[in-house]
């Protein structure tokens, strides 16, 4: 019985030549698996114990080009959290707008990324041009595509105009309807069922034993939520729904994701619409000694940070775990056992944070490189056609 | 310049690698890719295999470990080839200068042509920095000729 | 069970082994311990309170290092954080990951950033740094110095 090390090239279709994961293959069934991190690890917590709280920001911001409001928002949650003090009302629901606005532009990315690794070319293109609509709107409200650079430790530093908010509205609006189709075309497709229902299924105790987060766990029934558990910002102040599946397997991350979009578009318009007047700032001056936590939920999980103050204008300790930390791991779980053509997409399904970790590669037993990245998005994209012939369509 | 790489340039192709960066301007760079900004109508595609690549896209404050792996891809492209660094951190690691892990800055490991400032460059800034390095190319070659 | 009643339920059960409880605000709550006994208070956290392992962070505070484990009870919105005090010539404690999974990859991370021993985890391998790093140099802590020669930290110009 031959066993080969097949190496898995950048499932990202950027990346090149990652030696991240390891796959031993037997046939085609994967049996064994290890990852390889560190290609992005620049060293942020030493960088941050040398800024000031305010400086740190900026540098937190550049942790996750993607998550990129995350970071900021558990990072100054921590900071309010030593004092501790609450922010006024008006920059909560600021500070939770561009948070699922950042929801929503993640959540496209993934699916236009997912749409590419089994083939499906248009759902790339189209979801990738409806997040252009997105950043549109968070150019408007912040200033920037990306970095919106709005937090900081006591409250936000811009402010949202109000002859800004029917506009923004309206684009919200319009982006509803293609949104709804994506879900009915993803939900009615036979070939992405059977693509992608009873792949990589991760268990409810699987989820548990790795501390897994965000719709990683969602989407094996384990009901948590950090907007739900612990709310802050204005989510305890409007109406929406936690999205809860309980196969644990690809397609029902693909759903949960596509649905959780359409609840942020709810919340955005619910906080746009009612958005209290009042204090964007405390203005805080000094930060007393003492330790801060700090916890949201990102696209992709609950993001911690932990900051120490020892009283001067800098942290002397900031930790960072970011969500994709604790949901690698499950890829022990989720592809041993699977075959290779499906590595990608079950990979792909977890939406790892490359700034977290990085891509994957196989290598063979004899020395030689078997494939790289794109020939395991090669062969994901052939199973389905495969299987879109054999079905007739 | 030669006049292989003059002729090479009426399509290029691009190959895009990330050194240890935020992903923020890899994002950027596949935005170009998408419907709203189409370097596809440029004949610009994106390759995954270096080996067929003229231009390398390189991003990221060169981590130390990312570096190994630069230097071999940068020996396997096809020469005549032109490397374009995008984004801050390409530039000079930007606000990770005083990292432990990233100990040199990207020019002083492979030759750069050109520098796209920015964090991250708006994807027209990136298709204007690609433009304006296609074009100082073919003057050059005109010259020589 | 409320807050209260938890914080109490584990003064009482582990009392030769808390050593202070410090009640920050209704939703956090830090409590040290002795090192001796983070498997106990590990394991009675995760199996009989269902808790969340969040993350686990090592300071150096200069004199002494110090863990702090993070635990999240979502059903009560209370985060516990058990603190233990390593000193710096004895730099070894129980490894939780026999436990669960959960705590394999940031112990990896602990040890070598910071250089604190896990006893007993199965896989010790370096997780972020390079190959080529120095053994014995540990870049999260205070005195840490630039060991690398050919280190560029300026702009050139």
């Amino acid at each position: 019985m031959a066993r080969t090390i097949v190496p898995i090239g950048p499932y990202h279709p950027l990346q090149e030549e990652p030696e991240f994961f390891t796959l031993t293959v037997d046939g085609e069934t994967v049996v064994a698996i290890d990852v390889q991190v560190g290609y992005n690890h620049r060293g942020i917590e030493k960088l941050s114990e040398t800024k000031t709280f305010d400086q740190s920001t900026f540098v937190i911001e550049r942790i996750c080009g993607i998550c990129s409001t995350s970071h900021p928002f558990a990072y100054t949650r921590a900071v309010e959290d030593i004092i501790p003090v609450e922010v006024p009302e008006r920059a909560k629901f600021i500070r939770t707008i561009i948070a699922e606005g950042e929801r929503l532009h993640s959540h496209l990315l993934w699916l236009g990324l997912a749409g590419h690794f089994l083939g499906y070319n248009t759902i790339y293109m189209w979801a990738w041009k409806l997040r252009e609509e997105v950043l549109d709107v968070l150019e408007i409200l912040s200033g920037n595509r990306n970095n919106y650079a709005m937090f900081k430790p006591g409250g936000v530093r811009r402010d949202i105009k109000a002859e800004d908010i029917p506009g923004v509205i309206k684009k919200l609006d319009s982006i509803v309807p293609t949104l709804t189709m994506l879900k009915n075309a993803v939900v009615d497709d036979p070939v992405l069922h059977a693509r992608t229902k009873g792949i990589g299924i991760l268990t409810k105790e699987e989820a548990v034993d790795f501390c897994a987060l965000g719709p990683t766990s969602r989407a094996s029934g384990v009901a948590r939520d950090a907007r739900k558990d612990s709310p802050y910002g204005a989510y305890d102040k409007v109406d929406w729904e936690m999205i809860v599946t309980h196969n644990g397997d690809v397609f029902d991350k693909v759903v949960l994701r596509i649905l959780e979009m359409l609840e942020s578009v709810k919340i955005m318009k619910a906080c746009l619409t009612r958005l209290p007047k009042g204090d964007i700032d405390l203005n805080i001056k000094d930060i007393p000694p003492g330790e801060g936590i700090g916890h949201i939920e990102a696209p992709r999980g609950e993001t911690f940070h932990y900051v120490r103050s020892d009283g001067t204008n800098r942290p002397a300790r900031h930790k960072v775990r970011a969500p994709t930390f604790m949901n690698l791991p499950t890829y022990k779980a989720t592809v041993v056992g699977e075959t290779i053509s499906d590595a990608t997409i079950i990979l792909a399904a977890i939406d790892p944070c490359y700034c977290c970790t990085e891509r994957m590669a196989v290598r063979s037993t004899k020395g030689n490189l078997l494939g790289r990245g794109e020939d395991l998005i090669r062969l994901s994209q052939e199973k389905t056609e495969k299987m879109r012939r054999k079905m007739g369509r | 310049m030669s006049i292989k790489l003059n002729a090479l340039l009426k399509s290029p192709w691009v190959f895009h690698l990330s050194t240890g960066s935020c992903n923020n301007c890899d994002i950027e760079v596949l935005d170009c890719l998408t419907p709203r900004f189409d370097i596809e109508r440029f004949g610009m595609l994106l390759v995954g295999s270096i080996k067929h690549a003229d231009v390398l896209l390189v991003t990221g404050s060169a981590n130390r470990k990312s570096v190994v792996r630069l230097k071999r891809l940068y020996e396997q492209i096809p020469k005549p080839c032109l490397v374009v660094a995008i984004g801050e951190c390409a530039l000079s690691r930007g606000m990770f200068i005083h990292s432990y892990n990233c100990p040199v800055p990207l020019d002083k490991i492979i030759p750069v042509d050109i520098y796209i400032p920015g964090c991250p460059p708006k994807p027209e800034a990136i298709i204007a920095g690609v433009v304006k390095l296609i074009n100082r190319v073919r003057e050059k070659a005109a010259v020589k000729k | 069970m409320d807050r209260n009643a938890v914080i109490e339920d584990i003064k009482k059960r582990f009392e030769a082994d808390v050593t202070d409880v410090f009640d920050k605000s209704p939703k956090r709550v830090y409590i040290g311990i002795r090192p001796e006994s983070i498997r106990r208070v590990a394991q009675y956290v995760l199996r009989d309170l269902g808790a969340r392992f969040n993350i686990a962070s090592g300071v150096d505070a200069r004199g002494h290092m110090e863990i702090l484990y993070h635990f999240t009870l979502e059903d009560i919105n209370l985060l516990v954080s058990f603190r233990v005090i390593l000193p710096k010539e004895k730099l070894e404690i129980d490894s939780l990951a026999p436990l669960f999974e959960g705590a394999n990859w940031i112990e990896r991370e602990m040890n070598e950033l910071l250089g604190i021993t896990f006893k007993g985890h199965p896989d010790m391998r370096r997780l972020l740094l390079p190959a080529e790093w120095p053994e014995g140099v540990y870049p999260l802590r205070c005195d840490y110095r630039e060991w690398d020669k050919d280190a560029i930290r300026d702009r050139g110009v």
